[in-house]
């Protein structure tokens, strides 16, 4: 939780975007961040982002939802409570694929959900802040953090320079905060 | 590497001279509009359908299963007939939004969305006819596995039935979650974009403070992706374990090893009829044809045809197989589908399932609107008959000639399948007002390769030589 200065550069397409996002990353200012309207491909190329581990942590949760339908089950048809069914074998292992199957699906389909949630910050009742009331809608917006010894002037002039339609400097909270939303944070854009 | 490039012989995905900002607003209008004297008519008459289902349920449950028509001989009828029925709508939906997904189709995107609000609300109402055919509904909770005081004493994990209960919970779980985490970009821009206090709150609410950084939707990518690649075994999981309930019993008719791929065939048939019965709808009382085009409903249509041709084949095969099989039992129980006093259910099947689908090979009939909305509410009657004819038409005469009986519902019956069409519909016409039909996000992903006025930019393109064209795109995001 910090309140951080920010410049905002707005872009109205994304083959601006990109030119721009190299230029960004070699002159040295510090990226904060870069919020598109939709999933843009080769953005995170392009930003240097690594490749998000989410799938491998779908997969152990997945792994654990067989380990627990096969192992309840025996558990329970083995020791717990056996049952004759017609004299069937009681570790009838076919009989026990479709729960397994069932249950490997929702653990991993669950765990990843709640994952995505963490690794992202958000869930019902977060607040981010939000540069711009378009960044959900057409606008291409990337945020440069500004120190103390940063010449607002200059950054503004560069962000222009790499053909952003609009520029500004926000003040604003750089994670998220919990509460009610708040008409002020999220629309001031000066 | 995306290619912003897409043969000008594939058809416009998105009509219209759209921008990014068009289509937000396009979609979103409906949701920041007063509801239309229609809407209005069609979710009264949906609330009072709904009503009437719930006294039909409350009278049931006061009274005892007695009230319905079902006996001891025929102890499935309307109720498992609506249940497998609706189950099956459910399919498209995710046949859509997974499937399609996974081989890169790009027309899923103006469909998926709604298809998947059917999918949800439509394996909402088919869970109530097992829960409440249990009769003692207030001990329903008895199929979870949980350490009760009574031993504990654990359900059948072989048992098709609790199959049942795992294969639709998971279900309807994972459904919810895939779609809900493509409605929470979606939610934002109308957040974003509110201009009343009220909805400010409630869509940040529902959009979870999302913004729309690189990295969150690089994990939205990978999250979608790995969710469509398990809904696509799950869906057909489901209605395989659904066939199960019949094929794993040993009763002519049912015990069948073709029901799994049948039943599942069945499902996306019928589901893709419901889904061209609800998106004819949408596209006109909210103007999204741009959106969901003639395109999209000819592929749909071209599905239907596909499917229905698979399930008229499973008709033929069980008709063989029971003459192939020897079994004298098998081939009474489908002499009497045929010929017996459930004949009218068996033919009524047959032309909508069989027949009345043949109608879309002629690409004028796949593509006529008024034509598709007949047929896919024809195909729907037809989907209803098939489970009709294989619940009841397999158990009403079984080996005792003594017990054989007939079946027919009564008005608590016929009321409960009713109210889940109120159910269904309320639930649906909710989701139209104020949730965005189609997904935003998606739309504007694909625009640039499959929108009209980006589409005739391509002409100057295809002139180049294949040299020039690989240079130009070597650099290309």
């Amino acid at each position: 939780m910090a309140i951080k200065k920010f410049a905002v550069a707005c872009y109205d397409d994304e083959a601006v975007l990109f030119p721009a996002i190299d230029k960004v990353r070699n002159s040295g200012y510090k990226l904060h961040d870069v919020y598109t309207p939709f999933p843009v491909h080769g953005l995170d190329q392009a930003l240097g982002l690594k490749e998000t581990d989410l799938h491998i942590a779908g997969f152990i949760y997945g792994i654990t939802g067989t380990s627990t339908a096969v192992g309840f089950m025996s558990w329970i048809f083995t020791k717990d409570w056996p049952i004759n069914f017609g004299g069937k074998p009681h570790f009838s292992l076919p009989a026990f694929i479709p729960i397994t199957f069932e249950l490997t699906v929702l653990f991993a389909a669950v765990g990843m959900v709640l994952t995505f949630c963490y690794l992202n910050q958000i869930m019902p009742g977060v607040k981010k802040h939000v540069f711009h009331p378009r960044q959900t809608d057409d606008t291409f917006v990337v945020a440069i953090e500004l120190s103390e010894h940063t010449s607002e002037a200059e950054v503004l002039a560069f962000l222009k320079s790499t053909g952003a339609n609009e520029t500004n400097v926000q003040v604003a909270e750089s994670e998220w905060w919990y509460g009610r939303f708040d008409k002020k944070e999220a629309y001031e854009l000066s | 590497m995306h290619l912003k490039y897409e043969s000008s012989t594939r058809e416009p995905l998105v009509e219209g001279n759209k921008t990014y900002h068009q289509v937000t607003e396009d979609i979103c209008k409906p949701i920041e509009q007063k509801p239309s004297r229609l809407w209005y008519i069609g979710f009264f008459f949906s609330i009072s359908l709904l009503l009437f289902g719930v006294f039909s349920v409350f009278w049931e449950v006061y009274w005892g299963i007695g009230v319905w028509g079902i006996n001891r001989t025929i102890g499935w009828g309307w109720d498992i007939t609506n249940f497998v029925w609706w189950v099956g709508i459910g399919h498209a939906g995710t046949l859509i939004s997974a499937i399609l997904l996974l081989f890169r189709q790009g027309w899923r995107t103006g469909v998926n969305r709604a298809a998947e609000a059917m999918t949800i609300f439509a394996v909402m109402c088919a869970g109530q006819f097992p829960i409440f055919h249990m009769g003692r509904v207030w001990d329903a909770f008895y199929v979870l596995p949980y350490p009760n005081s009574r031993g504990p004493l654990w359900p059948n994990f072989n048992s098709a039935l609790l199959w049942d209960v795992f294969a639709i919970s998971t279900y309807f779980t994972v459904s919810l979650l895939f779609w809900y985490s493509g409605l929470v970009p979606d939610f934002a821009t109308i957040r974003d974009r509110a201009k009343t206090n009220l909805r400010k709150r409630l869509y940040g609410l529902a959009s979870f403070g999302w913004t729309g950084t690189a990295k969150n939707w690089q994990r939205h990518e990978a999250l979608s992706l790995v969710l469509a690649g398990l809904s696509t075994p799950l869906v057909l999981s489901v209605h395989t374990i659904v066939s199960f309930d019949f094929a794993t019993s040993v009763i002519p008719g049912w015990h069948t090893t073709i029901f799994p791929p049948y039943f599942v065939a069945g499902a996306i048939f019928s589901g893709f009829a419901m889904v061209q019965t609800l998106l004819i709808m949408v596209r006109k009382i909210f103007k999204l044809e741009e959106y969901i085009t003639l395109a999209h409903i000819e592929r749909m249509n071209k599905v239907i045809v596909l499917t229905g041709s698979i399930v008229g084949v499973a008709y033929l095969t069980e008709l063989f197989m029971a003459w192939y099989s020897g079994v004298e039992y098998e081939q009474a129980a489908f002499q009497w589908r045929i010929l017996g006093p459930y004949w009218w259910s068996y033919w009524a099947m047959m032309s909508c399932n069989v027949i009345s689908p043949q109608f879309f090979w002629f690409k004028k009939l796949r593509r006529n609107v008024p034509f598709t909305f007949i047929m896919s509410i024809v195909v729907n009657i037809g989907m209803w008959f098939e489970r009709f004819v294989i619940i009841v038409t397999s158990l009403y005469r079984d080996y005792i000639p003594g017990s054989w009986s007939y079946y027919s519902p009564t008005w608590p019956e016929v009321g409960f399948y009713l109210g889940t069409f109120g159910l269904f519909f309320t639930c649906f016409f909710l989701f139209a007002k104020y949730f965005p039909v189609i997904a935003i996000a998606e739309i504007k992903f694909i625009l640039k390769t499959s929108g009209n006025n980006y589409k005739e930019q391509m002409a100057p393109i295809e002139e180049k030589s294949v040299e020039e064209f690989a240079h130009e795109m070597e650099h290309a995001h």
